[in-house]
């Protein structure tokens, strides 16, 4: 097989496991609270600001960085929910998704007046690794295996805990559930957290591959928007090979052509997605 | 009859304006604040409906790039290449919206395969960079002064005379659609799909009628904004942010009134440009900044925006 093509393939899956994260965070908060959060790139974009600033400006060590950042963008997460979602839940839908698109301008807005325009880099890098003829970056090798330690996290959290389960039956059913004792508004609002968190983490994993500015949000918020209802609202594993497909469509069509080409492709299928299976490809 | 009357003699004043000899700064804003009421009238046409689209970026871009292309490339005057301009966002919008409405996209997901299709429009135009410039853009080729006229590159005067008349033409789209039974149609399928087409209402069709008439705005104010700048690239013309532009002029407007979408325009470029004069172009970020808190209090407290507000004022 042609090694070039082989390391595209790769770099598919690696690309794919960068956009689960923030996919799988996502589908979260729209399977349970069942508002699309327009601004979702633009916090993780926040996040990867919080580590460059404390990394290069402020000298913490990477992993102290990383560790802030999961908590100040899970904290912004909640801070949505609560000042922007809360009180438009029984909003018609375009109510609740303007109101999170003019969140994605103040973020972007706020990133512009503070840091300017300028692409700003973690200049963290390792030597490619080698195996047999192919070579992977080893910042993007490390991203994936976090973001697939992060998605193993989020589906025992999700598993095997009560508010775990509350949050999946919610999303099942959100008539029933209020009946049988579980406060949907605090669900909610801990949905937005756990989201919020997952934005932060990858944050931290997309720091170290893209250069940040403020408009990177724009760059990966709408193909991870597709991911997430490929996927199919609350499934996670759906979500996780949606990520995956979406990452090998891109790698491989930048492979034999531009990499332009390939993001239309990969949206096209979206759209031609909605059309066949609006209901995600993995639904039940 | 009774509101023909002021609104002839409010025209006649905007269409007297350039004869007392304004500065170009004022006409250059009325320009810039009618293009924008255009798409957002367009927009508004189906918002109000609940059809939310994020996809007119892709339908402002098609019109621009269409009209420009063929300038450019084969020497096709604007005032042919506007109109193919529509012609072709139109296409792209049934081909789009045809199995959208047919197979029940509605809601969220509407709003995201239209999304989607705004970001395809964007990449297209980035990745056919031989003809199109790329992300770096392209400028309508300019001619000799005296051929001006054919090439639509006229003076600010003749530019506002234009986009007053295409305004005109918008708003009269949109009292046309108000008084007739599709209007009501939309209505009763904004209210319940099912309902609607249980009562004999062809919902594929009627929602095909208003998309058709708001993707031909949104290309006419994309060609028109294109041609007046004379300069276009794919992040000033298409993608998520200009969408979100169109959207938030119609909402702070408000989207459920005829003049909504062009009090909001004004209030829009008013915004911009004050932000622009008091902090200078240090502070780009800005007129984002305050747009996005404004959209979200709109949301919160004033849904109907300002022409909302004005009508539970006058009732």
């Amino acid at each position: 097989m042609d090694p070039f093509l082989l390391e595209a393939l790769l770099n598919g899956v690696l690309l794919g496991g960068v956009f689960a994260l923030p996919a799988l965070g996502l589908n979260l908060v729209f399977g349970v609270v069942d508002v699309v959060w327009l601004c979702y790139a633009e916090l993780v974009m926040v996040g990867m600001y919080t580590v460059w600033f404390l990394y290069t400006q402020a000298g913490w060590p990477l992993v102290l960085a990383c560790a802030a950042c999961l908590p100040l963008v899970a904290c912004l997460g909640l801070a949505l929910h609560w000042l922007v979602v809360r009180p438009l839940l029984t909003a018609p839908p375009i109510n609740q998704v303007l109101a999170t698109g003019g969140v994605l301008f103040v973020l972007q807005g706020a990133a512009t007046l503070v840091f300017k325009t300028d692409f700003r880099s973690l200049g963290v890098d390792m030597p490619p690794m080698e195996l047999g003829e192919v070579f992977i970056s080893g910042t993007k090798l490390i991203a994936f295996v976090a973001a697939l330690v992060g998605a193993g996290c989020l589906w025992a959290f999700l598993k095997f805990t009560y508010v775990g389960t509350a949050i999946r039956a919610i999303a099942r059913d959100r008539e029933v559930m209020p009946l049988m004792g579980v406060d949907p508004r605090r669900i909610y609002l801990i949905a937005s957290g756990v989201g919020g968190t997952l934005a932060g983490l990858a944050a931290c994993l997309l720091v170290v591959q893209l250069d940040v500015h403020p408009f990177v949000g724009l760059s990966f918020g709408p193909i991870t928007f597709m991911i997430c209802v490929m996927g199919g609202l609350g499934n996670m594993l759906g979500g996780f090979i949606a990520a995956f497909m979406m990452g090998m469509i891109i790698s491989i069509g930048g492979f034999y052509g531009s990499t332009e080409m390939s993001y239309v492709i990969a949206f096209g299928c979206f759209i031609l997605m909605m059309f066949i299976r609006p209901q995600g490809l993995f639904a039940r | 009859m009774s509101r023909t009357v002021p609104f002839a003699i409010a025209l006649a004043a905007l269409a007297a304006i350039p004869l007392f000899g304004p500065p170009d700064y004022v006409l250059h804003l009325l320009i810039t604040a009618t293009l924008t009421a255009i798409a957002g009238t367009g927009w508004a046409m189906m918002g109000r409906f609940g059809l939310v689209s994020f996809g007119h970026g892709a339908f402002f871009g098609a019109g621009a790039y269409t009209m420009a292309l063929l300038w450019n490339h084969l020497g096709v005057s604007p005032w042919l290449g506007i109109p193919a301009g529509i012609i072709v966002a139109v296409c792209a919008g049934v081909m789009l919206g045809w199995p959208c409405f047919r197979l029940r996209v509605v809601g969220h997901y509407f709003a995201l395969v239209t999304l989607a299709a705004g970001e395809i429009v964007r990449l297209l135009v980035t990745a056919l960079r031989e003809e199109t410039g790329g992300s770096l853009g392209m400028t309508p080729n300019r001619v000799p002064l005296e051929h001006g006229f054919w090439a639509m590159q006229f003076g600010k005067a003749g530019f506002w005379w234009l986009v007053l008349g295409c305004w005109v033409v918008a708003l009269l789209v949109w009292w046309a659609l108000d008084r007739s039974m599709a209007s009501k149609a939309l209505a009763a399928i904004a209210e319940d799909e099912d309902a609607a087409a249980s009562i004999g209402i062809r919902v594929t069709r009627e929602k095909l009628k208003v998309t058709v008439l708001s993707v031909a705005l949104a290309a006419l104010a994309g060609a028109l904004t294109a041609q007046y700048r004379m300069y276009l690239s794919p992040e000033s013309v298409s993608g998520l942010g200009v969408s979100l532009q169109i959207v938030f002029g119609a909402i702070a407007g408000g989207m459920y009134a005829p003049l909504g979408p062009t009090i909001g325009a004004v209030l829009t470029i008013g915004l911009d440009e004050s932000l622009r004069v008091f902090f200078g172009t240090e502070m780009t970020g800005a007129a984002p900044f305050f747009y996005g808190i404004l959209l979200v209090l709109f949301m919160l407290f004033l849904p109907r925006g300002i022409a909302g507000l004005l009508e539970r004022k006058v009732r």
